[in-house]
Order: structure tokens, then sequence, then C-alpha cells
């Protein structure tokens, strides 16, 4: 599965459009790491904790949309897009899309 | 006596924040400049298109992210110059620093695919707010864009 944010496959010739594609997922953060990140929220600096929470949150998206892409016999994602909103105080929606595509070459 | 007591924390966070904060602040100035230096040959482009050279390599998408506090110092500072408008320095310094280091990771992931440029880098930020609605909290970074890897 190539997954890219350009219009094109370098190389490669798009020959079946099949549409959006798109996988989210929605996570909540632990109170522990909560209460360390009020600490930090003092004296500044990078909450790793919040970090690699996000990237695994934002993979499981890409993979959810990876998976309805194979679904619809696509092998690649073009154009993918990102998006993250937090819809209450401690939980975070990240959002993935894209075009899935039938790429020949 | 409790309004005395309020006002010594209040000072000594003040403080605290302005100590560490300005260290963390300027070590992490630091530690982006010299990694910079050390990515300088990862080509980083918004371009929506690869230049005709890479037209022939794999592509993959790269991405890294950042989530940076505010300390209690810039929290106040801000809220004080929102009286009287104009240039937000104190956050100015910080989103500066999440985009740096979210390209910089970015770059690293390119680089341990063995990519030789990116493009098309988008950027997306969004607040987490901590403990709802009280200043900024923390910020988070992501950039994103396609990693183009030659072919073997």
């Amino acid at each position: 599965m190539i997954i890219s944010n350009i219009e094109i496959v370098p190389g490669k010739r798009v020959t079946n459009h099949l549409g959006l594609v798109q996988g989210s997922t929605v996570r909540a953060k632990h109170a522990g790491r909560d209460i360390m990140a009020g600490f930090k929220n003092i004296v500044g600096g990078e909450l790793k904790g919040y970090t690699e929470l996000l990237q695994e949150s934002r993979q499981e998206a890409i993979d959810r949309m990876c998976e309805q892409a194979k679904a619809i016999g696509a092998n690649a994602v073009i154009n993918v897009r990102f998006s993250t909103s937090s819809i209450t105080a401690g939980a975070s929606e990240i959002l993935a899309y894209g075009t899935a595509v039938v790429v020949e070459g | 006596m409790e309004a005395i007591i309020n006002l010594g924390i209040f000072i000594g966070l003040l403080f605290i924040g302005y100590f560490f904060g300005r260290r963390a602040e300027n070590n992490h100035y630091k530690s982006i400049t010299k990694r910079e230096d050390e990515l300088r040959d990862i080509y980083v482009s918004s371009e929506r298109f690869p230049h005709p050279p890479f037209l022939t390599h794999d592509s993959q998408l790269v991405s890294g992210s950042v989530v940076i506090s505010v300390d209690y110092f810039k929290v106040i500072v801000a809220g004080l110059k929102t009286l009287v408008g104009g240039r937000l320095t104190a956050y100015e310094s910080l989103l500066d620093r999440a985009r740096r280091e979210a390209i910089l990771r970015m770059q690293q992931e390119a680089k341990s695919l063995g990519a030789q440029a990116i493009v098309n880098l988008k950027f997306e930020t969004s607040r987490i707010s901590g403990n709802a609605n009280k200043g900024v909290g923390s910020i988070e970074v992501l950039a994103y864009g396609t990693g183009l890897i030659e072919r073997t």
C-alpha cells in the first residue's frame, strides 16, 4: 500500500479512482499523564507522553484508512490529509483521509 | 493572611515558570539549530509536485509531531499583553520551536527510510486543553509530507 500526500505517485500511472477513504480514532489519555502535564504547564517543555499518544493514534487512523482502501481494491492512497480536533478536555479526535486509487507500472 | 499566602504561591510559580521555562527554551533552541545543520541535506519543500529528477523515486508518507507545553510565566505575560494588544512574543517563540521540532522529526524519519527529499509539506496545529479553557495549555504541531526514496 502506497500512502502519499501528493496527487500523483511518481513513476506510476493512476488507472482507476475509487473515491474517498478515511480512518479516525478518538483517544483519551489517562489521569496520571494529565497530572504530569499539569506540572509541565508550570515549567514548560515537551510533553513526551502526549507526543507518543498522538503518534499512536495517528498510526491507528492511517491503518484504518488503509484497511478501508484495501477492502475496495485499491493499492495506493494519495492526497492524504490529517485533521485533529479536541472534543472535550482530555480527548482528541484524529482523522486521516485520502483518495483511494489503483496504480500501475 | 490568606491573601498573602496566595500571593506567595503566585509569585513562586511565576519565578519557577520563568527560570525553568527560560532554560528549557534556550536548550531547545540550541538543540534545534544543531540538528537543523545535521539534517540540511534532506530537502524539504511545500511544492505540490516533485521536481523532474525525483519523478522516478518511490514515495512514502513521513510525519513528525511534537506536543509542547507553555510555562506559567508565559501564560501570565501573554494574559497581560492581551489587555494592550500587539505581538505575543511569548507564544510566538513557543510555536516557532514546535514547528521546527516537528520538521526535524519528520526529516529524521525520512532519513531513516533513506529518502532524499520531502515534498508537499503540510502543517497541522491543534491545542490540547489540559485544564479546560485556561490559557493555551499545550500545543501539538504535526508536520507531514511525502518522502522520495531512490528506487534500487
